[in-house]
């Protein structure tokens, strides 16, 4: 791979075992995140986002079967990894910050016994692993560091905990920061400050970021490259000023008229994308997006579109910008 | 906490008085006349009549139960019927041994039972998770008397490794009689225990902070001694403070089959009998003993609560 990728996903294919089949979660899933970028992934409620950060971090449930494809961190796939190599690139090369703050740390240690478990890699003593320990909660200005060390989560706030967790998992300066939703739980301001916090402590790491999100937002503030997931599949990717000017896909266009921030009317309900997810056990031959999409046209029900490239897009996924298709 | 406590401690009072009432109507409405039966047959009516205003049991029942717990509060248990030593000494001085096999018991169910759960949630669905599933319901459902018959049978009197009756003397010998009758009252409990831990386990492994632990590359036997066990043994603790209670009432039956001195084969004596003063002590001091252990179970879990103790400091 290139080497200016710290991570690239190619074709994974991931399913589950269910009673009335395969649950096909994800399907010919591509994901590229350059060295030192913030990468955004965008899509609804059972897109697969939740899979994708799973399967990546090799957290996924037992239920789940990868059928193929690569996960490459560097020169080596995560995916070819037993259990033990897998432990030994987590939370040193690739590290995590999950949605919830409330639920992510162990309530029963203090924030200290959890930092400096952490470094179990490291010869350092305990003293300097503390120190260690306080030098990050600085970085992410906890006031008063060394004293909360020896605190337990249930003594901080909600914004304090997600920051702590953000210390955590920069603290190993890992190549690779899956950060999934962090910002979901928190409060408007609170999530700005964080974000910020996010996006200063990346420079100073040089870390890349894959950010899962559902606030577009968010995305537009923070990330240098978008990926729009649907139903399991990658349906738009691109440089995010270019996406957001000129979507390619009629479900990222649905998607940014959707998102409240972008409504200059005043209007009684907020725009929704009519129709519900197609089946994953039982899927239809065409575009997944057929029964939803406003723009829908002959081919769409019956062959699935491949990709091509359009606009400032990378890729798109869509019959309407594959040119054999509409000529 | 300080209200926690208070709150607990009230309810243990409370429980102890319900028991006393409880107690003293029951002995008070079994058949038979103590009177009778501590004079003997032969016993002519005025000695009967003698007996029974000295015992103070002419005088109605509001009266018998005030004076009851009147006596009680200034630590008078009564006297024992047959041999006049007050019973408080007798009970005590029987509470040993008990104490002895109720410890034994703990630890027989215990330790195989946090190995099995531990092991049958690591392995979940495993054949240590079946079979230890499958020998809970068929153990717990076995009354512990008959495991110890069976004990008997085949370790002493078959295999004779272990001698059949008494308590022994000096250290080796009473461990080496305790064994039996430990496991007696142990081994039902080895699968409720080994259930448990298993279920809140798993539950706990559900947690959001076990995945951060996994994403930092924590080995899952760091994960499972340090962060989950340390959550999943409370509700474990609490359903062992209610099992000390179930053994000391097994305790009768172990007692008596293994012929060992203890409160048990004390209250067994003393019912076949009619001694009420020691039924109604040795019942009482046992109560006393099981409110409070179930008062240190749930003390300790909340102890082991971090916010609690936090909440206790300030």
């Amino acid at each position: 791979m290139s080497e200016k990728n710290a991570l690239e996903v190619r074709d994974l294919n991931v399913s589950y075992k269910v009673p009335g089949g395969k649950l096909r979660a994800l399907r010919q899933i591509d994901l590229i995140v350059p060295r030192g970028e913030i990468v955004g992934l965008v899509g609804e409620s059972g897109c697969g986002k939740t899979t994708l950060m799973q399967t990546i971090l090799g957290l996924q449930s037992s239920a789940a079967v990868i059928e193929s494809g690569q996960i490459m961190l560097g020169d080596t796939d995560l995916l070819t990894l037993g259990p033990k190599q897998m432990r030994g690139v987590l939370g040193d090369r690739m590290s995590a910050v999950f949605q919830d703050p409330m639920k992510s740390l162990n309530p029963v240690l203090t924030i200290g016994r959890q930092m400096t478990d952490i470094q179990f890699r490291s010869k350092a003593s305990q003293r300097e692993k503390r120190a260690r320990a306080v030098e990050m909660l600085e970085k992410v200005r906890i006031p008063d560091p060394e004293s909360r060390l020896d605190r337990y989560p249930f003594e901080f706030s909600g914004g304090m905990r997600q920051r702590v967790a953000i210390a955590m998992a920069l603290m190993a300066e890992p190549d690779v920061l899956v950060a999934d939703e962090p910002t979901t739980a928190l409060d408007a301001t609170l999530e700005l400050t964080t974000i910020d916090l996010l996006r200063e402590l990346q420079k100073e790491i040089g870390c890349a970021i894959i950010f899962i999100t559902h606030h577009l937002g968010v995305v537009a503030e923070l990330c240098q490259s978008v990926n729009i997931m649907y139903a399991g599949e990658m349906v738009e990717s691109g440089p995010t000023r270019a996406v957001f000017d000129a979507p390619q896909h009629p479900y990222t266009e649905l998607l940014f008229a959707c998102d409240p921030a972008q409504i200059a009317e005043r209007t009684r309900h907020l725009p929704t994308i009519g129709g519900e997810l197609p089946s994953l056990i039982n899927l239809p031959p065409g575009c997944v997006f057929e029964g939803r999409c406003p723009k829908a046209f002959a081919p769409c029900a019956d062959i699935h579109p491949r990709i091509v490239t359009s606009g400032g897009s990378d890729m798109v996924r869509c019959h309407l910008r594959d040119p054999e298709v509409t000529k | 906490m300080a209200l926690y406590f208070l709150k607990r401690l009230l309810l243990s009072v409370l429980v102890v008085i319900l028991v006393v009432i409880a107690l003293f109507l029951l002995t008070y409405a079994i058949p038979g006349d103590p009177a009778r039966v501590a004079l003997g047959p032969r016993a002519n009516p005025e000695l009967i009549a003698e007996f029974r205003a000295r015992m103070g049991l002419d005088q109605s029942l509001a009266t018998q139960l005030y004076n009851f717990f009147v006596s009680l509060l200034q630590g008078d248990l009564g006297r024992d019927a047959i041999s006049g030593e007050p019973v408080l000494n007798t009970v005590l001085s029987q509470f040993p041994d008990t104490l002895y096999l109720v410890l034994g018991s703990v630890l027989v169910a215990l330790v195989p039972g946090v190995i099995l759960g531990i092991l049958s949630a690591r392995y979940r669905g495993g054949i240590i998770d079946r079979i230890s599933s499958v020998l809970s319901v068929s153990v717990m459902s076995v009354p512990a008397f008959v495991i110890a018959i069976y004990l008997l049978l085949v370790f002493s009197i078959q295999l004779g490794w272990f001698p059949a009756i008494g308590a022994g003397t000096g250290f080796w010998d009473r461990l080496h009689r305790l064994v039996l009758p430990s496991l007696a009252l142990g081994l039902a409990w080895i699968g409720y225990i080994a259930r448990i831990l298993r279920a809140s386990i798993l539950e706990e492994m559900n947690e959001g902070h076990v995945r951060t632990a996994r994403a930092f590359g924590l080995s899952e036997n760091r994960i499972m001694y340090d962060y989950v066990l340390r959550i999943a043994v409370l509700p474990m603790i609490t359903v062992l403070g209610i099992g000390i209670g179930q053994m000391l009432s097994s305790a009768v039956f172990a007692e008596v089959v293994f012929g060992r001195p203890g409160i048990g084969k004390l209250v067994y004596d003393a019912i076949i009998s009619r001694n009420y003063p020691i039924v109604t002590g040795t019942v009482l001091v046992t109560t006393i003993f099981f409110v409070v252990v179930n008062l240190g179970a749930d003390l300790l879990v909340a102890w082991l609560n971090p916010k609690v103790r936090h909440d206790l400091s300030r």
